[in-house]
């Protein structure tokens, strides 16, 4: 019962949801938004609750454990509450909600520490990829060289300095993304539409299994 | 007198006709007309008014050029509308309005017509993947190598000889992605291999509900291992829903605990090299998964091996070797020859002027 | 060990700290790298232009956060400073995810500055969050009142004269989406395939090597790949005699542009390296 009825939903929902695509009258597009726009989003909504509470308990165990790093939990935790007080502001009553506002405002929060700790994160590929390329980028084979050499026409094609060495570098290089590229790139998009729906269809019929645990 | 020829001067549209939208969920009516060939034009103007109405009232505004226009505001199913059109134009003069066309009304239709190219799709690929799951029992297929599942043992094994954990991120989407799933199909077997071997293995999460099922199939591998008092649930946990800072969550997993083998199964997307880099930088074995593109050359440049693409969909076949799900590995490859025939088919055909091909993958 | 062996195995820090310099000089000391149109570009903002004088808006959706803001921000500001210039009614909408919100309004601010005679509600409005993802995007093919209700600012939509008169795909001439990942897909699936659409992207630069099937299909009008797409696109306007602020992009190109020589050398030192010891270890 505890797997077959899991299999069952899955069969249902999937054949019900795949003959509503096909139906355009507005008592299938009902059913779509109320299943998706509500069903989803309130069952989402209310596995947030179990996901802090996973946070909470991983980063309670590293503090109480003194585990390595255990100070980075604490950060966490202030993290999370600090943003959490300044999302209400001044809508906290009393003097608190106003020194809040005043000093932990949510746009100053989000604009002068949010904003650039993402944007460090992100920028943080320019250095790896300078080293993974420096690493992986070797002639061992003709396919790794065609991929060297590929990479190099791109990397040069696609900044001023490109163009400015030889005018007709960027051509070659819009070439190179229109053709050979693009070939590729839609070569594993069917491939990976086409395995989408295969994968799709298993988990439907139940022939696929192992996301409900075990066999 | 001036004036007089002056408004005079535009035609109307002729042939002016109204049908309903098809394969819609009714509330809009289509117009379409004979362009005015005048180099005064500027545009059109759209009118409508229930039958049995006198006066019409303007509903749109077309610039030239355009010869068709979608209603579907003010539009009630069952309700008869006339529609006529008029020109406009650049010295704001106007043209008599067109004759109407005749009544029309609008409905809400059961079946969209345009999409049968797909529903004919399903309906093959349906049958070719009950025909191999059924061709496949008592019969050994053929899948190809893929060397980063091949290798996914070897690594399990490496964490346990150093005595490090494993390190298994499912990616960064949530359960609705394809690759996630795939993702927690590959974690099933890692972790009962992990169970079998005393090694421990860390799941971060970035979905709530990818955590949920992710704690369930790993708790349901350590049982069947036999080992269901070495299960830990806060070995897989939720980090963060912001990407960057999962992935920051993430490398500092990788520099305290050092695990020896990191495994990037499922959708990534800028974060795949911070992560992926990181973990080179440790020094662990490396085997990454995803059918996002744009990641792919990443986790090539910095993983051992890769599963590229629809790779990925295959691993919990390729692992189990379950006749029905090996069956289903076939019947993709084979709807893969067909779209691949069919490509070139199209492309031949389409030298000669004949689209048949091509209006038939066509989506309106 | 040898030069080769240990320049092979070169802490990784080391590399960090050159790749560092390289971006850092160019910025300090601007090479000022002239920058070359690519059609991509061109095409997104020929279709712009062209909408001088047509009583239909742009649509600009914000579908980032901050993480790819320094590629994405500068094309957000960009499109709405050539809106501005050409009295181009523009909608500029924070996005289907929160964090956009920040963005858009970042971008209102840094385009507006040089063109004082901009009036709210005539010539743009300002739109926030609203929860839905694509069925947002379905539910604009509709009404943009019924769907907004309200702007950012808590003005209602049916009092603000831009949009009394545009209200759904009918008057918008075209949708730009600023994303690094596939959402501008959802907008051609929902927005073009359905109401017929165009729709314009700008993207990071890795994701803008998977959207050039949607380019040579016509499902996208342009595109704006990375710092590049962005700097192409302030160079346009620089030439059409549009003011484009400090051009944030043009100046990063430098960088780029310098960091991509190193990689470059990087590599073929790195293969010296290797087919240097490779052919000693065979002679070994």
């Amino acid at each position: 019962m505890r797997r077959t009825l899991p299999l069952v939903i899955a069969f249902i929902m999937g054949f019900v949801m795949m003959i509503q695509y096909f139906i355009p009258h507005p008592m299938s597009q009902k059913f779509y938004k109320i299943m998706v726009q509500q069903w989803l989003i309130i069952i989402s909504i209310f596995f947030y609750v179990f996901a802090w509470r996973s946070f909470g308990i991983y980063h309670i165990n590293k503090i109480k454990r003194r585990k390595e790093g255990w100070w980075a939990s604490v950060v966490a935790f202030v993290g999370v509450f600090l943003m959490l007080l300044s999302g209400f502001g001044d809508r906290i009553p009393g003097a608190f909600g106003h020194f809040i506002y005043k000093y932990f405002n949510f746009d100053d929060l989000y604009n002068y520490m949010f904003a650039p700790l993402q944007a460090t994160m992100f920028s943080l590929l320019a250095f790896f990829i300078a080293s993974a390329a420096f690493r992986a980028f070797k002639a061992r084979t003709m396919e790794a060289t065609l991929l060297l050499v590929t990479a190099t026409i791109v990397m040069l094609g696609r900044v001023p300095l490109g163009a400015s060495l030889w005018k007709g570098l960027p051509k070659v290089v819009e070439w190179i993304l229109m053709y050979p590229n693009m070939a590729a790139q839609r070569g594993i998009m069917i491939g990976v539409g086409l395995g989408s729906i295969a994968t799709s269809l298993k988990i439907i019929l139940g022939i696929e299994r192992s996301y409900l645990g075990g066999d | 007198m001036l004036i007089l020829l002056i408004i005079g001067l535009l035609e109307p549209p002729s042939y002016v006709k109204a049908y309903d939208r098809p394969n819609d969920g009714g509330g809009a009516i289509v117009i379409e007309w004979e362009p005015v060939s005048d180099t005064l034009l500027k545009g059109y103007e759209i009118f409508r008014r229930k039958a049995g109405e006198e006066e019409f009232r303007k509903v749109a505004y077309v610039a030239k050029g355009r010869n068709s226009f979608v209603n579907s505001i003010g539009i009630k199913d069952g309700v008869k509308y006339e529609y006529a059109v008029r020109s406009v134009g650049i010295d704001g003069s106007y043209s008599d309005l067109s004759i109407p066309a005749p009544p029309v009304v609008s409905y809400p239709q059961w079946f969209k017509k345009n999409k049968i190219n797909t529903l004919l799709a399903i309906v093959i690929y349906l049958s070719l993947l009950v025909y191999f799951t059924q061709a496949a029992k008592g019969r050994e297929l053929f899948i190809r190598r893929i060397a980063g599942l091949d290798h996914l043992e070897e690594a399990v094994g490496r964490a346990t000889e150093m005595g490090k954990p494993i390190l298994y991120v499912p990616g960064i989407s949530g359960m609705s992605s394809i690759a996630t799933i795939a993702s927690i199909n590959i974690l099933s077997p890692v972790a009962k291999k992990a169970a079998e071997y005393d090694t421990p293995i860390i799941v971060p999460n970035r979905d709530p509900i990818v955590t949920m099922v992710a704690q369930e199939v790993v708790k349901e591998a350590y049982t069947e291992a036999g080992r269901p008092d070495a299960f830990k649930r806060e070995n897989v946990f939720f980090l963060s829903d912001s990407q960057f800072a999962y992935a920051a969550g993430v490398d500092g997993i990788m520099v305290r605990e050092r695990p020896a083998t990191n495994l990037f199964i499922g959708m990534f997307y800028a974060e795949s090299l911070i992560l992926a880099e990181t973990g080179n930088m440790t020094g662990a074995i490396q085997i990454a998964g995803t059918d996002a593109v744009a990641q792919l050359p990443f986790f090539i440049a910095a993983c051992d091996y890769t599963i590229m693409g629809e790779e990925l969909y295959a691993a919990s076949a390729y692992l189990s070797r379950d006749p029905k799900l090996v069956g289903s590995i076939k019947a993709q490859d084979w709807g893969k020859v067909i779209v691949m025939g069919l490509v070139v088919l199209g492309s031949i055909l389409s030298l000669f002027n004949i689209d048949l091909i091509m209006k038939f993958f066509a989506t309106i | 060990m040898g030069f080769w062996d240990r320049f092979l195995k070169i802490d990784r820090r080391w590399v960090f700290l050159i790749v560092w310099i390289a971006v850092v000089i160019p910025l300090l000391k601007p090479l000022g790298l002239p920058t070359h149109i690519t059609p991509p570009v061109k095409k997104l903002y020929d279709y712009i232009d062209k909408m001088e004088g047509e009583d239909k808006a742009v649509f600009l959706s914000f579908d980032f956060d901050p993480s790819t803001m320094p590629e994405l921000l500068p094309m957000g500001v960009a499109v709405i400073r050539h809106c501005f210039a050409k009295k181009i009614p523009i909608i500029v909408y924070g996005g289907l995810y929160p964090q956009g919100v920040g963005m858009a309004k970042m971008a209102i601010d840094m385009a507006k500055t040089d063109f004082p005679d901009i009036k709210y509600g005539r010539d743009y409005v300002f739109l926030g969050y609203v929860p839905g993802l694509y069925l947002v995007i379905l539910s604009i093919g509709e009404s943009i009142q019924g769907t907004f209700g309200n702007d950012y600012f808590g003005n209602r939509l049916d009092t603000l004269p831009l949009t009394m008169s545009i209200d759904n795909y009918e008057k918008i001439g075209i949708v730009v989406d600023l994303s690094g990942g596939d959402i501008p897909t959802w907008w051609v699936a929902f927005a073009y395939q359905r109401y017929g659409c165009r729709i314009g992207c700008g993207t990071t630069a890795v994701s803008a090597a998977q959207y050039y099937p949607y380019l040579q299909t016509g499902q996208f009008v342009g595109m704006l790949g990375g710092l590049k797409g962005a700097a192409e696109y302030e160079e346009l306007l620089v030439r059409n005699g549009i003011p484009t602020g400090r051009r944030t992009a043009t100046i990063g190109m430098d960088a780029q542009s310098v960091v991509h020589l190193l990689i470059i050398l990087l590599i073929i030192l790195g293969n010296i390296g290797y087919f240097y010891v490779r052919r000693r270890e065979r002679r070994a």
